[in-house]
């Protein structure tokens, strides 16, 4: 058990350190050089020479790199070209709008995904499996933005029940706040939902199947305790997978939706620093979310262990 | 070698029992649909859409504009024909760039294993700790919006997923007997996947060429919905929700036909994705 979780966490780093050189290295091929962006075109060459002095920008890439992943390991991302604050004072306050956003769809489409699923498993080849996974095929084929722009229209335009856009911040009161936060949750939870109902339906089916599943119908267990405590345990990992994999989805996904209801997220914050070329910013929130990432299939792979005792020994 | 030939994953039965698919001929035809339409619009269109008629602007539909104008009076059903060549070609160009690069590196890892097989894992493993779309968006930013990185950003992604499923399927296949034989007979490891391994993993993945071609569909239309994919004037699916959604409130059905038509496409193209590992699997049948 302990070198399984040893040689996972090991495995996890080493990922992060060659995503974080990765990320370097993309943003080094950029055109342009950064002081004089900072500077503006009425520079003088001498004072470009001086600001890329200070930035440490004539230093070797090696020293560059690591200077920088220094900084990231002490959350120090450096400071942003167009805003002139710290990039993690930016990425705290966008990230009191994007987290929440991602933590309310997941724990949306969970809610509604994982019981369909199991709905529709027990029902297998009956009109309410049909219904529901014909449902679930709809659901995957919208793309997320679209949803939300029919979200906005049924729900704000038309019956007037939340705000279109915008966000009154938390400190306007946590009501508020979630309402401005329900529809881009929806629209992000749709696909998600699709998707983890599908494989919550085929893992349930999978196991459904199974020998003891017959053992334990066979001695007089009811249907309903079959399905809930030996069916859905067994189908736990595939599900728990997806939802690890999605809970960075959604992170991500919160950039396209949160353009659409014009929320101050990293999402936001990403795009702004794209059109002002701020690349420190674009660097930063697209590292924490590889770290973020990574974290999470560290935290699965860990559960699995959890839910699977045979996977303690030999992995 | 005729002892050594291998069951054909794709041959007659699995064509049938595809033709017997509900589900994949419900998709295939939805597919064709979208092709067709993309396929068309190289010959006609009815509108030219370079022609801005302001004063035709916002039209709701009607016999002249089935699908009613846009805010430059363009032509809707005109913007959607031409917008289903942006999609397909980049989503297709993509899934192109996976399976040529992805396939070639899952089968050799699969043939010769060791180093390189770590290696490309290792590599995978690093790939998916991207998210794919911010990751697009990050390429897109650096190198330029347009449909050609867009193409890349959503290629590239597609290249570990190839790679995984090409690796996982020959690996299934090297230990057995027919291939034993194949090497018994002589042939080289590049002979044996070429001639025994691929169309062995061909169904395993053309079922994920239609999901990796749906993504794609939805990750250029949410790149040019953001403004990083193909660009004005080029139509596009994504742009024309964005364009939709400044008037909404005085032309909604605008913001309904391009988020019909992503959606037919995708629909269609997973609906075949599960009707072809439906038709591969039959055991699996309803699993999905």
């Amino acid at each position: 058990m302990m070198t399984f979780v040893f040689k996972r966490v090991l495995f996890g780093l080493t990922t992060l350190v060659l995503a974080s050189a990765v990320v370097f290295a993309m943003l080094q091929v950029v055109p342009g050089d950064p002081a004089r962006l900072m500077l503006g075109m009425n520079a003088t060459e001498d004072q470009v020479q001086v600001l890329r002095e200070q930035m440490g920008l004539n230093q070797p890439l090696v020293l560059q790199y690591l200077d920088w992943a220094g900084g990231l390991l002490r959350l120090d991302f450096g400071r942003s070209y167009t805003y002139s604050v710290e990039v993690s004072e930016l990425v705290g306050e966008r990230l009191a709008v994007s987290l929440p956003l991602a933590l309310i769809s997941l724990g949306l489409s969970t809610l509604v995904a994982i019981p369909l699923g199991i709905y529709a498993a027990s029902r297998r080849g009956k009109t309410a499996d049909a219904v529901s996974m014909g449902a679930a095929q709809i659901g995957m084929a919208m793309p997320n933005f679209w949803f939300a722009l029919l979200l906005i229209y049924v729900f704000a335009v038309w019956l007037r029940l939340v705000p279109a856009g915008g966000f009154p911040g938390w400190s306007a009161g946590v009501w508020p706040a979630l309402k401005a936060l329900i529809l881009p949750a929806l629209a992000l939870a749709l696909p998600q939902a699709a998707i983890l109902a599908r494989v919550t339906r085929s893992a349930m089916v999978e196991v459904l199947g199974q020998d003891y599943i017959r053992t334990a119908r066979a001695k007089g267990m009811t249907a309903r305790s079959v399905l809930w405590r030996h069916a859905l345990r067994n189908a736990l990992i595939p599900v728990l997978t997806i939802l690890g994999m999605q809970f960075a989805f959604l992170l991500a996904g919160t950039i396209i939706v949160e353009n659409v209801f014009y929320l101050p997220g990293l999402g936001r914050l990403v795009f702004q620093a794209i059109s002002q070329r701020d690349l420190v910013v674009v660097q930063s929130v697209v590292m924490l979310l590889v770290a973020a990432v990574i974290l999470v299939n560290l935290l699965v792979d860990l559960s699995y262990a959890l839910v699977d005792p045979r996977l303690r020994g030999n992995r | 070698m005729s002892f050594a030939s291998p069951p054909t994953t794709l041959a007659r039965p699995t064509g049938l029992r595809l033709l017997a698919s509900r589900t994949f001929v419900a998709g295939a035809v939805l597919t064709g649909l979208v092709l067709l339409t993309a396929v068309m619009s190289l010959v006609w269109t009815p509108y030219d859409i370079t022609r801005l008629v302001v004063a035709d602007r916002m039209q709701p539909p009607s016999f002249a504009h089935w699908l009613g104008t846009d805010h430059l009076g363009r032509d809707i059903l005109s913007m959607i024909m031409l917008g289903a060549r942006t999609s397909i070609a980049v989503a297709l160009v993509a899934v192109g760039i996976g399976v040529g690069i992805g396939v070639p590196l899952g089968a050799y890892a699969a043939a010769r294993g060791g180093f390189v097989d770590e290696a490309l894992m290792r590599f995978n493993d690093l790939v998916f700790a991207f998210p794919s779309l911010v990751s697009a968006i990050m390429i897109t930013a650096i190198f330029g919006p347009g449909a050609v990185n867009a193409i890349i950003a959503i290629g590239i992604f597609n290249i570990p997923v190839f790679a995984r499923v090409a690796r996982a399927g020959a690996l299934s296949i090297w230990p057995r007997e027919f291939i034993l034989a194949a090497r018994a007979a002589g042939k080289s490891d590049i002979r044996i996947t070429a001639e025994h391994i691929l169309p062995n993993i061909a169904g395993l993945l053309l079922v994920q060429a239609s999901i990796q071609f749906a993504l794609g569909i939805l990750a250029e239309a949410g790149l040019s919905y953001v403004g990083l994919g193909a660009q004005p004037p080029m139509p596009s699916w994504g742009r024309m929700l964005y364009d939709a959604q400044t008037v909404m409130l005085v032309a909604p059905w605008l913001a309904v036909f391009p988020g019909t038509a992503i959606m037919a496409t995708v629909l269609g193209l997973n609906m075949m994705g599960d009707g072809i590992a439906d038709a591969l699997d039959p055991r699996a049948r309803g699993r999905r």
